[in-house]
């Protein structure tokens, strides 16, 4: 750790122009709270355009700034790479997604209220930080703020029981979840005598790899890690924290926080833990397996879109977890590109029931998709393209992601791993498809038609055509996540 | 010597109170028992040396939060026989799990001694050291990054806080102080004039 007295200044604030997407963005959500209060009930629709209008410049940002290799700064806490450019990134734009879809289904249930962009702007801030993070603590912190702005979203719609029940599980679940985390890092912390991720890195690198303190605290770290990440055997949160918040919520938590999980494990496995690999590897191994097998089988008895969605997210993040269990760079790369992919494909899914949703219907029952086509070609063919990939065929997104992740593990003679991913994934398959058979062969039971403002139309389906579009061509994406992980 | 001996008497009474916080069968004696924990831990900081942040401990755990939580308690009618309801069903699994758990710890720290943790004593301070004086100056200088983000978190909380449990009230008859100054006689009382009548 650096002692005080190597405290540069300048060197400091220099080290500011590279979290400037983290400032603006701070400093943007502010503003938006403050501007709520001057506004009236006409003007207010307006905050969630100014909201994706922050996200975009931010977005705009962080694109722009010059990477090159791994630029540490402010006092060795914050760090940027190719990999954090690229998530934040994809968080930035994902959120402003999730924004766009949110607006029309707030204001059905008369819930717009400026808080809830403001509650996803932090939210977003602490996932950039987290993403961003060089030292256990700003990696702790950026966790915490994210998490904090989940819970109270979660919560957002009042009058609703079962959204405060899911509030309040999700907060005690979470906390929990937190705790252990904290604990582990403290083992860590007391075992190489540094909180800084290079730092830890280093010591575990000479001669504490087979220190058993660094297992025991490792062992912490991943339960920590699989609470927030929902793998089995510490799912349990998320079907009725899916089911339970409003739709507009349920996809934040969905994509967004499965990107900073995502960078959370990285961080602290690959990272700063590598010299450990053997140990981290074999519970990962274990919590894959089993959050593909349960995820995936309890997802067929579900009636409910959203839960069997949250059940289909537990067996995805089993896949992301075989190939960072693999602990090669191919690995990694494979779980980045699924990681991404998942949550492209993930915010369609749930951008479609937000579209279907109306006022005191939450169109989240796997039936009301019944004879979509028959309401909407267009929509229908958009969600087929959504399922098909969800389930992994060819040539959708979901293929390649699939097909990387057990690439890497066949890379480490994890042959039985792979077969056990390929088996589930047939089974997953049946309730993909179960959808698409129930929206073009089955008679519809409503005949409203779809609704839902023009903008949404327009980047919900641009949304499932890049989809298609990187199913075609996956090279795109897959030469960005090779980039951010060399 | 006796320093070491002060330390096992306060971690001794701090895990004992711990036990009593959560095994406690009436809420409030936890709380207390959660209010004495605190106190032992401040003392403990105390022993390494860490003043600041022993009293800070007491000051702000004991004096603002323990007493806002035993308001809470106090004024909370919880009903503890519907809360033990589950307990008769579930204790059998969570003494397996539990019992797992500590199996395995012990079995991974008895194999292997528990080496690397870093026993060391630290160097003595100097006289004048300050480590209220140290503690700002790392939280303004090395991280201040991180307080930025715990302020930020601070902020969320309270916005969160608000979100959740403000309801504006309609019909209610909130005062206007400045409007019951600028009251002037002719806008409450009417006078009116007329001429004396007879009784009846």
């Amino acid at each position: 750790m650096h002692s005080l007295a190597q405290f540069d200044v300048s060197q400091f604030n220099a080290g500011l122009t590279y979290a400037c997407p983290e400032i603006f963005l701070g400093l943007a959500a502010c503003a938006i709270l403050l501007l709520d209060l001057l506004m009236n009930d006409s003007q207010r629709r307006w905050i969630g355009t100014l909201a994706v209008v922050s996200l975009l410049l931010t977005a705009l940002l962080v694109v722009v700034q010059p990477v090159t290799g791994k630029i540490v700064a402010l006092g060795g806490l914050f760090e940027l790479d190719r990999m954090a450019q690229v998530l934040k990134a994809v968080t930035l734009l994902t959120v402003a997604v999730v924004f766009v879809y949110s607006t029309d289904y707030l204001r059905r249930r008369a819930i717009l209220k400026a808080e809830y962009y403001v509650l996803g702007l932090f939210a977003t801030l602490g996932a950039m930080v987290l993403i961003s993070a060089a030292s256990l603590i700003t990696l702790y912190l950026g966790l915490e703020l994210m998490s904090l702005c989940l819970y109270a979203m979660v919560a957002f719609d009042r009058d609703s029981g079962i959204a405060a029940e899911s509030g309040i599980k999700y907060f005690v679940l979470g906390s929990l979840a937190s705790g252990t985390l904290l604990y582990g890092m403290s083992i860590i912390y007391g075992v190489t005598g540094n909180l800084e991720l290079a730092a830890i890195a280093n010591a575990v690198h000479h001669g504490l790899g087979d220190n058993i303190g660094l297992v025991f605290g490792i062992a912490f770290l991943i339960v920590g890690v699989g609470f927030k990440f929902g793998a089995v055997p510490f799912h349990m949160w998320i079907p009725d924290v899916y089911v339970g918040s409003p739709t507009c919520v349920t996809v934040f938590i969905g994509t967004a926080s499965k990107l900073a999980a995502f960078a959370l494990t990285m961080r602290l496995l690959p990272e700063a833990l590598a010299g450990s690999q053997a140990d981290w590897s074999q519970m990962l191994v274990v919590m894959a397996v089993l959050s593909m097998a349960i995820g995936n089988i309890v997802a067929i008895a579900q009636s409910n879109l959203k839960r069997m969605l949250a059940y289909s997210t537990i067996s995805h993040v089993g896949y992301v977890l075989l190939g960072i269990l693999s602990g090669t760079e191919q690995g990694y790369q494979a779980s980045m590109f699924y990681m991404i992919s998942y949550v492209l494909v993930s915010a369609g899914a749930f951008g479609m029931i937000l579209l279907l949703a109306r006022q005191g219907f939450e169109a989240d029952k796997i039936v009301d998709f019944r004879g979509l086509n028959a309401r909407s070609p267009w929509f229908a063919g958009m969600m087929a393209i959504l399922m098909f990939s969800l389930a992994g065929l060819p040539p959708f997104i979901g293929f390649w992601a699939k097909l990387g992740v057990i690439q890497a593990v066949l890379g480490v003679n994890y042959t039985w791993l792979a077969v056990v991913a390929v088996l589930f994934s047939v089974v997953g398959a049946f309730f993909y498809l179960r959808i698409v058979k129930l929206m073009y062969f089955d008679e519809p039971t409503e005949t409203t038609p779809i609704g839902g403002s023009a903008l949404m139309r327009t980047v919900l389906s641009m949304n499932a055509l890049l989809v298609f579009g990187l199913g075609v061509i996956p090279g795109v994406l897959l030469q960005l996540c090779q980039q951010a992980l060399r | 010597m006796f320093p070491t001996l002060l330390f096992y008497f306060f971690a001794g009474t701090l895990i004992a109170a711990a036990l009593g916080v959560i095994l406690a069968r009436n809420p409030v004696y936890s709380a207390l028992l959660l209010v004495l924990c605190f106190f032992n831990s401040a003392v403990i900081w105390l022993l390494l040396d860490a003043e600041f942040l022993g009293i800070v401990l007491v000051l702000v755990y004991v004096g603002a939060v323990m007493v806002l939580f035993l308001f809470v308690v106090m004024m909370l009618d919880v009903n503890l026989e519907e809360l033990r309801k589950g307990l008769a069903s579930y204790w059998p699994l969570a003494v397996a799990v539990a019992g797992f758990v500590v199996f395995a710890m012990i079995n991974v720290i008895m194999v292997k001694h528990l080496g690397g943790m870093s026993m060391r004593t630290a160097p003595p301070l100097a006289v004048n050291y300050s480590n209220t004086r140290e503690l700002g100056t790392a939280l303004f200088t090395q991280y201040s990054y991180p307080a930025q983000i715990a302020a930020v978190i601070l902020l969320v909380a309270s916005v969160a806080a608000i979100v959740l449990t403000l309801r504006r009230r309609t019909g209610g008859k909130p005062q206007d102080i400045a409007k019951q100054v600028a009251v002037r006689a002719k806008d409450r009382v009417r006078i009116v004039k007329m001429a004396s009548e007879k009784r009846q």
